[in-house]
């Protein structure tokens, strides 16, 4: 099996992985680079929870290889502790109540990053257009959108 | 069985098609959203080789040459959706590009991935017919860099079959900016707007001058091994003046040109009531429209 070894920015932080060719980017973040708050849901991009987002853009990283994050800015869930923004949204989620078995939720948190991002304050329809890519099987979605929505207002 | 043990980043298109040339068994990688799946559930074998094009800039951008519009088999979903040409000369595509999956899947799935996928139910590929799209291929089988470039209905052999030869890259799609008086129209059916294959999609395209559709071409996805044009509507609609007795003579050759199959997502029946039923409404909305 052949191993690559890869340099990207992971939250910041200068990192360097081998990894086999064929591993996933989230593979790769929560078993060699041992953050483990970006989940596996589907494996298949269906459900969202394995939000991250690569030079500004969100991606699904169960589809992404993870020899394509080399030489790539990559931020997790856990590298919205150092971003504001990212703060806002998680306290938002807490104060709405947006979370109940909390599996999406990194997820939604970092969907929701990449949609204030691009549009700061949108529409309710947007805030859903936006998450249509995250899965919710607890909540029925209307506190996630209340919290989003908060987020961006404040 | 030869198992992956190779991992190539070429940096130039030059260089690519001369590595394609020489490894022979490669594995193409661009988004990755369908091939990291696929090979997960064992749909497709990794060859040997493994090639992230995602690094050549060649195969990005989009831009006009005279009187198309050229768009890098790189370009995301995303960045076709947002691009000022392809909102100003091709709103079909941006509006296909709109009800693609999801933003995540948008954010890194390719033109060039979507189309080399072939899938019957490719969500690009039939307003990418519909508006006379070209493919360009490129290979290198000797010292001089070979381009050729070939109608997209032509390049769809089968679902995940396509005429791209071992050795050659697909390096953009050609795009004819539409003329004066040019109507299209694109309706993708499935169970929910996001992240759905289509149980059909149809799409259909014309220059509508008096109250007459000429220049028609019509296609459909998800009723055959590969989009397929549709070709007695088309004759259906040709030259004829677009009123009631022309759409349900439309409506009905559509119906009858189709041969779905029946799966998880819908039955062979109900795909061709659908294709009837939704022929019939997009020729009704462009006559009451225009």
């Amino acid at each position: 099996m052949s191993q690559q070894t890869i340099n990207f920015t992971l939250n910041g932080v200068p990192t360097r992985v081998s990894v086999p060719v064929q591993m996933s980017a989230l593979e790769m973040i929560r078993n060699v680079a041992g953050l483990t708050g970006t989940k596996y849901g589907c494996g298949e991009g269906e459900c969202g929870a394995c939000t991250i987002i690569l030079d500004g853009v969100s991606l699904n990283s169960c589809l992404l290889f993870a020899v394509e994050c080399d030489g790539r800015q990559v931020t997790t869930i856990e590298g919205l502790a150092a971003d504001p923004v990212g703060l806002r949204i998680e306290k938002a989620f807490v104060e709405a109540g947006a979370v109940q078995c909390g599996f999406c939720t990194p997820g939604m948190v970092m969907q929701a990053r990449q949609l204030l991002e691009q549009n700061p304050h949108p529409s309710r329809e947007e805030i859903q257009r936006g998450i249509e890519g995250n899965l919710c099987r607890c909540t029925g979605y209307v506190k996630i959108i209340d919290a989003i929505e908060a987020a961006s207002k404040e | 069985m030869t198992a992956l043990d190779n991992y190539v980043a070429p940096t130039s298109l030059e260089q690519a098609v001369v590595q394609l040339q020489e490894l022979g068994e490669v594995t193409i990688l661009a988004g990755g959203t369908d091939l990291m799946p696929q090979s997960h559930a064992g749909r497709v074998k990794f060859k040997r080789t493994l090639m992230n094009i995602r690094r050549i800039p060649e195969l990005r951008g989009i831009s006009r040459e005279g009187d198309e519009i050229r768009i890098g088999a790189l370009t995301t979903i995303t960045e076709m959706m947002a691009h000022p040409l392809v909102r100003e000369h091709l709103p079909l595509l941006a509006q296909a590009a709109d009800h693609f999956a999801s933003d995540q899947i948008r954010n890194a799935g390719t033109v060039g991935g979507n189309i080399c996928n072939a899938s019957p139910a490719g969500d690009t590929l039939v307003p990418l017919m519909v508006l006379g799209a070209h493919v360009e291929l490129a290979s290198k089988p000797d010292d001089t860099l070979f381009r050729r470039s070939m109608p997209l209905p032509e390049f769809f052999v089968g679902p995940g079959k396509t005429r791209l030869a071992p050795a050659e890259l697909l390096t953009a799609v050609r795009i004819p900016i539409p003329p004066k008086g040019f109507v299209a129209r694109f309706h993708k059916f499935g169970t929910r707007p996001a992240l759905d294959i289509s149980a059909i999609s149809i799409g259909v395209a014309g220059v509508l001058k008096d109250g007459k559709l000429s220049q028609v071409r019509v296609a459909f996805g998800a009723v055959a091994p590969t989009p397929v044009c549709g070709c007695a509507t088309e004759e259906a609609l040709e030259g004829k003046k677009l009123d009631a007795a022309t759409i349900a003579a439309a409506a009905k050759a559509a119906q009858d040109e189709v041969h779905p199959i029946s799966d998880v997502r819908a039955s062979a029946w109900y795909r061709k009531e659908m294709i009837h039923n939704m022929t019939r409404r997009i020729l009704e909305d462009v006559s009451a429209n225009h």
